[in-house]
């Protein structure tokens, strides 16, 4: 690595040396450039070798031949492990389960974020208690969050729930038996409604207000208000919500590994769990490798609207 | 907190009763797992599973007492959780810092490639690298390392501190550093006497963020440690299996694992929103 590092060092000022610069900052000499670069090396090698290094490691994984049982039978495997993975029910319900994951969590976070920072965007007493109340879930470490629900709150025996059904002369429900991916959703519910509310709340606090007064005077209503001066300067901010949350979701783990372990079967199992499954309990690492290609590409998907947006951003700073 | 836009001032009433009403029951109910948490971590092993949750309860502190006893468990792993937390974010100032600066005040050609091209790094998914990393963990002896595990969290912590960096130094005026340019200090110098001097808030507020973030993850904790330097994250989820065992241990470590967070997560609410969203939203 060190090697690397010396080379990229000498070698490439001299190749832009020749190009007119577009600097901020004028009449800074030559030497600036070569520092400059030495400023930015180490962090642009330490995000190569810890994540791309490895992405690039699970691409040519996901076309061997490899499993941690029979290390003599390695080789190249062609497009077979894709194969393996597309005719594996399992792979296709972990995707089901993922996506089922996601949205119904975007839709729940998004509808009850947008309702509570209205809600906590009015002035009244001890708002400020309020709202560090409402907003204290999303500190709280997704395995403790896990846990919580799992025994305190569904438990179909010690459960506060069980208790209140019992309390009202109703059959407990074994919440994570009979209705894992709801109870799931309610969890992750739980933990991101208060960054919905956060990021919402802030939009909201930066509306123009000269605008709504506008429209008051104007004589709206409530309903028009929001619906044609609060909605619209949130729609950016909804958006980068639903982006951003989509990621996160993608990726649960902590979540489901805490509570269902990926089950009943495999009613939660999703695409995070289903890899984790693939490489440490069958040591298929060709296949896995695979698997975690396909969630790249579908994390992808998502990504590229919102490092479109991210870019979009520099652009409007740099016109600051 | 800048002063919130009251979209109700002209109509409050019974109505605005109502809404603060539904505020307070929203914000208990939010609130109530974490209460009930803290309410479990005081009782007895045997109050704490119930048929009927006891509301009233001569409370203990056994709980406590055990988990912060010298010498046991649940300190080696708090210990792992504060070396790795905040270990990682002190490498990542460290490699953040030169290159936001690099960035942000002498940008060339490159400059906003190479920053959408960080911050993209934050969106591959753990899993996507979960298994290279494991293998070349296991074969380097890196696995279950408080070494090994810092570095995976300054990787995920990266793209998130270079753009909030980058960000505050954006809002340093860039007539200071012609002027110190003018005067003949070099790159490095100008750094350390006059920018970070003037970032000091922002940079604190990017470490905590992004210790916190360190400090609540458990992905990489759960997958490349086993003990040696697990955190409280992967010790926790540990607890998994227990059923109905142990709720008032559980719920002691929980408290003291989740408790220092939340006040801080409480106190960095703001800088939390510009930082997950990588400043679209400040």
């Amino acid at each position: 690595m060190k090697t690397q590092t010396a080379h990229a060092g000498t070698v490439a000022p001299a190749g832009v040396a020749a190009r007119p610069r577009r600097g901020r900052i004028r009449g800074s000499h030559h030497t600036h450039r070569t520092t400059v670069r030495w400023l930015l090396a180490p962090a642009v090698i330490f995000l190569l070798v810890w994540m791309l290094v490895p992405l690039a490691m699970t691409f040519y994984y996901s076309f061997e031949n490899y499993n941690l049982m029979m290390p003599m039978d390695r080789g190249f495997a062609g497009i077979l492990n894709y194969q393996l993975l597309f005719d594996d029910p399992i792979f296709w319900a972990a995707l089901g389960n993922t996506l089922v994951l996601v949205f119904f969590s975007l839709i729940l976070t998004v509808g009850f974020g947008l309702a509570l920072a209205l809600l906590f965007n009015r002035t009244f007493p001890l708002r400020g208690v309020a709202r560090t109340l409402a907003v204290a879930p999303f500190f709280v470490m997704p395995v403790v969050a896990g846990l919580i629900w799992k025994n305190m709150l569904m438990h179909p025996v010690y459960g506060l729930f069980a208790w209140a059904f019992r309390s009202l002369g109703l059959e407990p429900i074994d919440w994570l038996a009979q209705y894992p991916m709801s109870s799931v959703v309610i969890m992750i519910t739980w933990m991101w409604t208060p960054f919905a509310l956060l990021v919402l709340l802030t939009g909201l606090q930066s509306l123009p207000e000269d605008q709504l007064e506008a429209v008051r005077l104007d004589g709206a209503n409530r309903w028009q208000e929001f619906r044609y001066i609060v909605l619209p300067h949130l729609g950016q901010v909804i958006y980068v919500v639903l982006m951003l949350e989509s990621i996160f979701f993608l990726t649960s783990f902590a979540e489901i590994y805490t509570t269902t372990s990926g089950g009943p079967g495999t009613a939660t199992t999703n695409l995070p769990y289903y890899i984790y499954l693939n490489a440490f309990f069958q040591y298929d690492i060709g296949t896995s490798s695979a698997g975690a290609i396909a969630a790249v590409v579908l994390a992808n998907v998502f990504a590229i609207f919102l490092i479109r947006f991210v870019s979009g951003n520099l652009n409007a700073g740099a016109n600051r | 907190m800048s002063t919130p836009v009251d979209i109700d001032q002209s109509r409050q009433g019974l109505g605005g009763v109502l809404l603060t009403l539904l505020a307070y029951a929203v914000a208990l109910l939010m609130f109530f797992p974490l209460f009930w948490m803290l309410l479990t971590a005081f009782k007895t092993e045997q109050t704490a599973v119930s048929l009927v949750p006891q509301l009233f309860f001569t409370p203990t502190l056994d709980s406590f007492r055990e988990a912060m006893a010298q010498g046991s468990t649940y300190n080696h792993y708090a210990w792992n959780s504060l070396v790795t937390a905040v270990g990682s974010t002190l490498i990542g100032l460290v490699l953040t810092i030169p290159a936001a600066y690099a960035m942000a005040f002498y940008p060339n050609k490159r400059t906003d490639f190479t920053l959408v091209w960080m911050v993209s790094t934050k969106f591959i998914p753990a899993v996507g690298v979960l298994i290279p990393i494991f293998l070349v963990y296991r074969s380097l002896g890196l696995l279950d390392t408080r070494f090994g595990l810092l570095m995976l969290y300054t990787a995920m912590n990266l793209p998130i501190m270079v753009w909030m960096v980058y960000s505050y130094f954006r809002d340093i005026p860039k007539d200071i550093i012609e002027a110190a340019d003018i005067d003949g200090a070099g790159v490095l110098q100008t750094m350390v006497r006059v920018i970070l001097p003037l970032a000091l808030p922002g940079l604190a507020s990017t470490a905590l963020l992004v210790t916190i973030l360190a400090w609540n993850e458990s992905f990489w904790s759960i997958m490349v440690t086993n003990h040696e330097a697990s955190t409280l994250a992967a010790f926790i989820a540990s607890f998994r299996s227990a059923e109905g065992l142990y709720w008032a241990k559980l719920s002691a470590g929980s408290v003291l694992a989740v408790a220092p967070i939340v006040v801080l997560g409480w106190c960095a609410q703001r800088q939390m929103v510009r930082g997950l969203t990588f400043g679209a939203v400040k």
